[in-house]
């Protein structure tokens, strides 16, 4: 009886697992080995060839004159909305872990953006960025001319930022809060009667107790940022010039626009390799500074 | 606290959720707009008279309820595939020992590393080749089992692990089989990882642009985040009241659910597995 239940609950874990696997293998494994497949060739839709070259679109990869200014963008908006998000989310967090009357009011419309729709909250910023929008309008109002935000270069990166800072930073604000509530209260008390500042106490306190957590929103921000699409694509389209055409979008452009679909593939593996690496360089940071793990 | 630190929270945060709020009451009075007033210096909090033609153009000029209809169905299915995958995955890497079971898990959890963005460029020629272009089956069946569903599987995973054995093995005593035990045991002690996974799964599809982009090309396909960009002139230029008024459309329903379920909401996302 205990030897069939055992292999019964073999049979049972396989097939427990059965459809995951195979989704991933065949939407996430397959696709990645046919990306690394299509890098080695060149890819003409319109002639309908396709020709194994080697190491050309890796040459080609080295050899674009653009790509110096889309990593630029792709590093200046990741670690802009990184940084931006997780202090904000941080404040954010430790101003509504206060004991007052009616802080859930205002956890609710920090939150608020995080459910309306992606491309409707980036419209309505678009509209509010115009030169003639409401941002100006306000700034007007007290005799202040702002710039055309979308159409200048370093402007146009410090919306795209904002406005993505803006929809999301209360998903980690909410984690930080859950954080921040699991910290011991006897930890301040003791601190506090040997006199450590407020500023201490959340450096040498909270700071360290609520490492984990940083660690999981940093991860979890860096690679969302590197998926950054919709909000170049309704803002900025990439523009002025390239200064907003972060890697995914220019994906996009070389395989769906061009129709490279070959270099696409090799763009494609350039942003496997940078989300695996700095997920990696992460995972060791955890051993240096995260202070305890379950 | 003191009344000067009191006076200090309260202040603090009232001016830092003005870019948090101030955009969905511009988006949704601008809406109610004549065009002339949209633009209007200085900015006017409230249309002076309320118009209703932006929303009727919303209807006239593209199919907007079949769009509605096929963001709200798909995101459904995803949700509910989702949730079936990442349930019976996350158990039984949670629960049931069989050989493998490790290096299977460390296999999923690699998925988590592919972004789906990475894949599209294959994944697109998968769907040419079974003639499933500009139809919805590849924003059905990419979310369901790629990196999204990985994540899912984790939180699930991590959930059940914390859940006390006794009850489960009671049932197995009593003769209740592995699915069984899952179906009727597990699973209901599961509910706010499932709802967890529920809102950020149906959030991920409902905000699915690139995929949409790249896959779909007939108007009465089209998800609503796509439909949203193509209310423009002759010109390229934005109608800016049409476009408020489909995003406003677009938006509402979703935050009244929320404000409605806020606690479980956001409760719900921070007390699961995500909490690290």
């Amino acid at each position: 009886m205990r030897l069939r239940s055992k292999t019964a609950d073999r049979l049972a874990g396989w097939l427990f697992i059965a459809p995951q696997l195979a989704g991933s293998a065949v939407f996430v494994f397959a696709p990645l080995c046919l990306v690394l497949w299509y890098s080695l060739h060149e890819w003409n839709v319109l002639a309908g060839s396709f020709e194994f070259v080697g190491g050309d679109n890796y040459q080609a990869l080295l050899d674009d004159p653009t790509l110096p200014s889309v990593l630029r963008a792709t590093g200046i908006f990741s670690v802009g909305l990184v940084v931006f998000n997780l202090s904000l989310a941080l404040l954010l967090a430790v101003l509504l872990n206060q004991r007052l009357r009616g802080l859930t009011v205002y956890r609710t419309l920090f939150f608020s953006p995080v459910v309306v729709s992606l491309v409707a909250w980036t419209i309505v910023w678009g509209f509010l960025l115009q030169s003639n929008g409401g941002i100006n309008g306000l700034l007007h109002a007290v005799g202040v001319e702002g710039p055309n935000w979308l159409r200048t270069g370093p402007t146009a990166m410090v919306s795209v930022i904002a406005v993505q800072v803006f929809k999301n930073v209360g998903l980690n604000m909410v984690l930080f809060l859950a954080a921040l509530q699991g910290v011991p209260g006897e930890l301040y008390e003791a601190a506090q009667l040997d006199g450590a500042s407020a500023w201490t106490r959340f450096r040498r306190i909270t700071v360290p107790m609520i490492s984990p957590t940083i660690l999981l929103t940093s991860i979890i921000t860096v690679v969302g940022s590197l998926q950054v699409f919709a909000q170049i694509a309704v803002l900025t389209q990439g523009g002025p010039g390239t200064s907003t055409t972060v890697l995914v979008y220019y994906l996009y452009q070389q395989a769906f626009q061009f129709h490279h679909f070959g270099y696409g593939s090799t763009l494609a593996i350039l942003l496997f390799v940078i989300v695996l690496a700095l997920t990696l360089v992460q995972w060791q940071l955890r051993r240096k500074w995260v202070v305890h793990e379950q | 606290m003191s009344n000067k630190a009191k006076v200090l929270v309260y202040g603090l945060l009232s001016v830092l959720c003005v870019p948090f709020v101030f955009p969905t009451w511009w988006m949704v009075t601008s809406s109610f707009k004549p065009t002339s007033e949209i633009f209007a210096y200085p900015p006017k909090l409230l249309p002076s008279e309320w118009h209703f033609g932006a929303y009727r153009e919303v209807f006239r000029l593209q199919p907007f309820a079949e769009q509605y209809w096929n963001s709200l169905y798909i995101a459904a299915i995803v949700t509910v595939g989702t949730m079936a995958v990442a349930s019976l995955a996350g158990y039984a890497f949670a629960r049931i020992q069989f050989p493998g079971q490790n290096a299977m898990f460390v296999v999923v959890l690699t998925g988590l590393l592919i972004p789906s963005e990475v894949t599209i460029v294959p994944l697109f020629q998968l769907f040419n080749r079974f003639g499933l272009i500009d139809t919805h089956w590849p924003l059905i069946l990419v979310p369901i089992f790629g990196a999204p569903s990985v994540l899912a599987t984790f939180i699930m995973r991590q959930f059940f692990v914390t859940l006390p054995k006794e009850l489960e093995e009671a049932a197995r005593v009593d003769g209740l089989g592995r699915f069984n035990t899952f179906r009727l045991i597990a699973l209901p002690l599961a509910r706010p990882a499932l709802g967890a996974v529920g809102i950020f799964t149906f959030l991920n599809s409902w905000n699915l642009f690139l995929e949409p982009v790249v896959y779909l090309s007939s108007k009465d396909k089209f998800t609503l985040p796509q439909a949203l960009t193509q209310y423009v002139d002759a010109y390229g230029g934005p109608m800016w009241d049409v476009q408020l008024a489909a995003a406003s459309l677009t938006a509402l329903p979703v935050l009244v659910v929320f404000v409605l379920a806020q606690r479980q909401f956001v409760e719900g996302l921070a007390h699961t597995g995500l909490k690290g």
